[in-house]
């Protein structure tokens, strides 16, 4: 597929063409990108079922993250805890297909599932002095470091948009995972909530 | 411009920065740090409102949050904002305030003549006259409207913007007077995270008004002190101005926040206003005290004022109210006032205590100082003209007044019932206040939260109290967050309060004649209620006081009763004999003070009113200049019209291209679910209408599911694209519902069955491809798929490249033509849209929107769920009862026996066909005879109505009575005009009945 990835569209493409117009507003305390085209795949199985898990720490090169709201972060590879039985896997760009494979090979005849959701969702991110303040206007979860650190990640709403927040580092920064019918809407609103702080696009 | 009430020094005003305002139109002269009140008061400008109900000139009572007379109106045009309290507006250059409740000034108002009428207007007036006769009710409605109310909502957009957020923290301090400032240090010490909330443009609550010192040095210096101190601790959030004006469950406390308000009229992103949606592991409450008014005759004359007002006022803002003083008083805080006014200045003539022996250290300064102390003594009248002249004195014996009056000349007369500990964020967290004898004031009860008061706002008057009581309820929310042993830390400073005297409560102060035969005594004095007001309310047995409170707008005005409330409790105790705790409180309701509306809807306005979904190829159909409807949050294009159509024309072209030629539609919304696991038919079977078991690998099957009721839920395609992986597809706005209904019955009634469920929506761009030349343009841009009949029939799925890129193409239609509906990995979704459309360009495709896709569906009589159906539908009612399998069970089987879903009359789908060009209303009701008498039996309603241009005619369908064994009847449908339509019923199915088209070669 990567000789016609030049003619793909991430959610955000046009969101971020019509930024670069908008003039820089200041030096920007909160900083807004897209990480388009990750392979993004959920997986469902039980934890409980050793097979199901081994065959997918053999094949991922990790053990999948236990703890709710907790994240693994492999080399190339993040895997997320969304449920009892279900993780988002994100890979690097056009990763999620040889990913899938293996998953599924490993995976033959147990009672799991892979699902490529890589069209529907995209990643945005947020970083900068202000990122916090300006999450905490749409978020009611408690992001502060003490609350919300290091491979944590947790599914929330922010304006009223379902999200999986992940903690990046401490600049701060964040990672929202977005359905992509929302990605654009909630890329408006979290430019819109970091205006006061001076907001950059890209 | 002379300020004539300004003393020549002092305050926290900066005299280095002097401001013009105007209020009522004249031009005035202020200093930064001024608030309109202090302004006003240093201007001379006495009356400064009229009261609610009588139009009486009102002047300034408090200093705070308190006041409740002194409302304006600020700014105007767009950004006018109403009922502002003159006490709390910032003072800025340009301000314009205007009285309210006054025209064309407080000054001189021209309703000033009701006041005149007043004594025709009882407690319960309104209720009273103008209920009777009924039927005038809506023109007393709207004179009583007009009357009613204070200032005036802008009728222009909002300019300003106004934001609201989220916190969260350890220990949430509310006020920052000693007590509070001390909370909040030392819970930042045991490291927690504090927010530390008060409502003033500077911190320090009481100490800014007060001349007290602190370990030996002016408030001033510990409070500068503390300050920078906090301002050190990285996890202490500092909030002024910002109010906390609600407690609600589980520690959840809102503050707005006056972001610029000061500032006035601010362009930018900063936002006028916040709302700050804490939640907090442990409060503080440290609100403070609220200095109770006096109730004797004409006791709202302009300069009649509260003791702790004029203190703050000759303190703060360095603001003589008054030349020549009396102060009243039942306690001995007011010796304050004295000693503050005297040394300022100005003249104490007398104090009149009502206590017949006041001791104390405050007491014995002013005797000291020569200030004449009349003991026992009460204020029998007030002589006014635009503001107090002159007040008449007169010994009591504790419940009349004796002797001869004493005619004192003064200007200011300073007023002190003591003190009401401001309890309304305690009573909103779920406490119930308790009455304090000892004290004479409510104070807080147990906690139902996890909050704690400290200082005045928990009964404790003196400074050391405060600040001891602030830093132990520091240490101890600290400790019960997790930080600290719950011991403070600092030591308290030292402070000398000195002996104090009790306070003695006078509800209403003895007075010369009986209550109501001289002057009015005002309870309330924002609404106007008086201690006659009560008096005849417990007369005509009242005795709840939260009756009495609706009966005389007792405490019902925008500062819920702050001064009044509790010499009105105190009032009614007495007149009915009855204890204070037995009449009790009314309740403190959320927000404590006003909030605008503005800063409730916060951003939610405009596009970011409510998330908005789009499709991948959004920016196409925009680009092609579509008219979208919404569906759900979704963003769809309704029609394309091009450049001089209508929209009746668009959709006209629209349809016929697809019955002609070839259009296509952007389906991506379509709810899409991915099915897996060794059970997926076995799920399939349970919850749709019809089996799944047989249906062969790639092949498609329609099906309905039922709630447990037996209505129809949702319909949609499911397609087996493996043996244990099916996709289903649903309808776009149940996409989300049908989603948790599945997983509800995996997860709470068969968890043995082993299927996972994923929501692919967003994954699947859709480009449905529709008409007689749809395979000759998918050819062009699929290579590796037969598209012919015999290997890809209709109702089935096949896996190949369009346009490059990986697809799923589903042969299923919902307009009756032959289709293909392509689906791609959604970043791909434009792309193939556009190759679509330059592989039809020689067939004319065109895109078509949802109108034309709902004509082609009604055309072909498939129901939309949610438009035709109104969750009051069998699949019987909608003419699809043969769909249902009588060989398995599934969810809503057994109601669908029941002996209502048997019925013969019930409503059921058919087609409606009208004589003329008319097209029904949707929502239309269907009679049989519309000139039957009232009330009209009504057989049922359209429930989709369209112009037909495939057929040249209107069609409907409807759900009617017994609709299917009506066919060729001629039934009815009244309009809203009068008239009636004519409609026949038909079959459902207008247009190709026998499926031929999807199948053509």
């Amino acid at each position: 597929m990567s000789s016609n990835t030049a003619r793909r569209q991430s959610p955000l493409a046009a969101f971020m063409s019509r930024a670069e117009d908008d003039e820089a507003v200041g030096p920007a305390g909160v900083v807004i990108s897209e990480r388009p085209y990750l392979g993004h795949l959920n997986l469902r199985g039980d934890p409980a079922d050793g097979e199901f898990m081994g065959a997918v720490e053999r094949t991922l090169g990790f053990a999948l993250p236990a703890a709710p709201n907790t994240v693994f972060c492999g080399e190339e590879v993040l895997a997320l805890w969304l449920g009892p039985d279900e993780w988002l896997i994100i890979t690097p760009q056009d990763g999620q297909g040889a990913v899938e494979d293996a998953l599924n090979a490993a995976l033959e005849g147990a009672v799991a599932s892979v699902t490529d959701v890589t069209g529907g969702q995209t990643v945005i991110n947020i970083s900068g002095r202000n990122a916090r303040d300006a999450l905490d206007k749409g978020c009611t979860l408690d992001l502060h470091p003490r609350a919300f650190g290091e491979r944590q990640c947790a599914q929330t709403l922010v304006a009223g948009v379902g999200v999986t927040l992940r903690w990046v580092d401490d600049t701060p920064s964040f990672d929202l995972v977005v359905r992509r019918s929302f990605a654009e809407h909630l890329a408006l609103w979290l430019r819109d909530a970091a205006l006061e702080y001076g907001a950059a696009v890209g | 411009m002379i300020e004539p009430n300004r003393l020549a020094a002092g305050g926290r005003i900066d005299r280095g920065r002097p401001l013009g305002f105007t209020f009522d139109g004249k031009s005035y002269a202020g200093f930064a740090g001024d608030t309109l009140a202090s302004a006003l008061l240093a201007n001379g400008v006495r009356p400064v409102a009229r009261s609610f109900k009588h139009h009486r000139p009102r002047g300034i009572v408090g200093s705070g949050v308190e006041e409740p007379n002194a409302l304006v109106q600020l700014g105007s045009g767009a950004r006018t904002l109403p009922n502002y309290l003159a006490t709390q507006v910032e003072l800025f250059d340009g301000l314009e305030a205007r009285s309210v409740n006054a025209w064309p000034s407080a000054a001189f108002d021209a309703r000033a003549l009701q006041g005149l009428l007043s004594r025709f207007m009882p407690p319960g007036f309104y209720y009273k006259t103008f209920t009777w006769p009924s039927w005038m009710w809506p023109f007393y409605e709207r004179q009583l409207r007009r009357a009613g109310g204070f200032g005036v909502a802008p009728s222009e957009p909002d300019p300003d913007r106004y934001d609201k957020t989220n916190s969260h923290c350890d220990v949430l301090v509310v006020g920052a007077g000693p007590a509070g400032l001390s909370a909040a240090l030392e819970a930042g010490r045991a490291g927690a995270r504090v927010i530390l909330v008060d409502e003033q443009q500077e911190m320090g609550g009481s100490l800014l008004g007060s001349r007290v010192k602190i370990d030996g040095a002016p408030a001033s210096s510990w409070l500068d002190s503390t300050l920078a101190q906090l301002r050190e601790m990285p996890e202490v959030r500092l909030l002024s101005r910002a109010t906390a004006f609600g407690y609600y469950d589980h520690n959840f406390v809102a503050a707005l926040e006056r972001v610029t308000d000061h500032l006035g009229p601010v362009e930018g992103p900063t936002p006028r206003q916040r709302i700050w949606r804490i939640r907090a592991r442990q409060v503080v409450l440290a609100a403070g005290a609220i200095e109770r008014p006096l109730v004797f005759p004409n006791n709202d004359r302009p300069g009649v004022m509260l003791a702790s007002a004029v203190s703050t006022y000759v303190n703060r803002y360095a603001v003589s109210p008054g030349r020549r003083v009396v102060v009243f008083t039942n306690n001995d805080s007011a010796y304050r006032a004295a000693l503050d006014l005297a040394d300022a200045g100005s003249e104490v003539v007398a104090v009149a205590d009502l206590r017949p022996d006041p001791k104390g250290r405050l007491v014995d300064e002013a005797r000291r100082r020569g200030i004449e102390l009349l003991a026992g003594h009460t204020v029998v009248e007030v002589k006014d003209r635009n503001g107090v002249e002159a007040v008449g004195l007169m010994q009591h014996d504790g419940t009349s007044a004796f002797g001869g009056t004493r005619w004192t000349e003064c200007d200011l007369l300073a007023m002190s019932g003591g003190w009401n500990p401001t309890l309304s964020l305690y009573s909103q967290s779920g406490g119930r206040p308790v009455f304090d004898e000892l004290r004479a004031c409510f104070v807080p009860g147990p906690s139902t939260q996890a909050e704690r008061s400290a200082g005045a706002c928990n009964g404790e008057f003196t400074l050391r109290g405060c600040l001891s009581q602030g830093h132990a309820a520091g240490a101890g929310a600290a400790a019960a967050a997790g930080f600290g042993d719950g011991r403070a830390a600092a030591a308290v400073p030292d402070v000398d309060d000195g002996k104090e005297g009790r306070t003695r409560a006078y509800w209403i102060a003895p007075g010369a004649k009986p209550v109501g035969r001289s002057g009015k005594s005002f309870v309330d004095f924002q609404t106007d209620t008086t201690a006659v007001d009560i008096s005849i309310a417990a007369r005509e047995g009242y005795e709840s006081i939260e009756h009495v409170k609706r009966y005389t707008t007792l405490g019902m005005g925008t500062d819920q009763g702050k001064l009044g409330a509790v010499n009105g409790v105190g009032a009614l105790a007495g007149m009915l004999g009855a204890s204070i705790p037995e009449v009790g409180t009314t309740t403190f309701r959320q927000p404590y003070s006003p909030v605008t509306y503005g800063a409730i809807a916060g951003r939610e306005v405009g596009e970011l009113f409510d998330p908005v979904r789009k499709t991948p190829m959004h920016e196409w159909h925009a680009e092609a200049g579509a008219e979208f409807e919404n569906v759900g949050q979704w963003k769809r294009p309704l029609y394309y019209p091009q450049p001089g159509e209508s929209m009746q024309d668009a959709v006209d072209r629209e349809c016929l291209a697809v019955r002609r030629s070839v259009g296509i539609l952007d389906a991506s919304t379509l709810g899409k679910i991915d099915v897996k696991g060794p059970d997926a038919a076995k799920l399939l079977n349970r919850v749709y209408v019809n089996g799944w078991t047989r249906l062969g690998v790639g092949r498609c099957r329609y099906g309905f599911m039922l709630g447990e009721d037996g209505m129809i839920l949702d319909d949609g395609v499911t397609a087996r694209l493996a043996e244990r992986h099916f996709l289903m597809h649903t309808t776009t706005s149940g996409a989300a519902s049908v989603m948790s209904w599945l997983e509800r019955w995996l997860q709470t009634e068969w968890p043995d069955l082993r299927v996972h469920l994923t929501s692919v929506t967003d994954h699947w761009a859709t480009v449905s491809i529709n008409g007689p030349n749809a395979r000759r343009v998918v050819a062009k841009i699929c290579h590796d798929v037969d598209l012919s009949n015999q290997t890809f029939p209709f109702m089935s799925v096949r896996h190949g490249e369009v346009a490059g890129a990986p697809a799923r193409i589903f042969r299923i239609s919902f307009a009756g033509e032959l289709s293909y509906e392509v689906n791609v990995d959604a970043n791909y979704g434009r792309r193939v849209w556009e190759a679509v459309v330059s592989a039809g360009e020689e067939f004319g495709v065109t895109p078509y929107g949802t109108e034309a896709m709902h004509v082609l569906r009604a055309e072909k009589g498939y129901v939309i769920v949610g438009q035709d159906t109104d969750g009051s539908n069998t699949p019987d009612d909608m003419g699809v009862g043969r769909m249902v399998s009588a060989r398995k069970d599934f969810l809503g089987k057994r109601s669908l026996t029941r002996p209502d879903t048997l019925r013969e009359d019930r409503k059921q789908l058919v087609g409606l066909l009208t004589d003329g060009g008319e097209v029904l209303p949707e929502g239309g009701q269907i009679v049989e005879d519309p000139s039957a008498r009232l009330p009209v039996p009504m057989l049922g309603h359209v429930t989709s109505s369209y112009y037909s241009a495939t057929l040249g005619r209107p069609i409907a369908l409807a759900v009617v009575k017994g609709g299917r064994a009506r066919e060729g009847e001629t039934l009815h449908v009244p309009l809203a005009d009068g008239r009636s339509i004519r409609a026949r019923v038909a079959s459902p199915v207008f247009y190709d009945p026998s499926g031929e088209r999807q199948n053509v070669e």
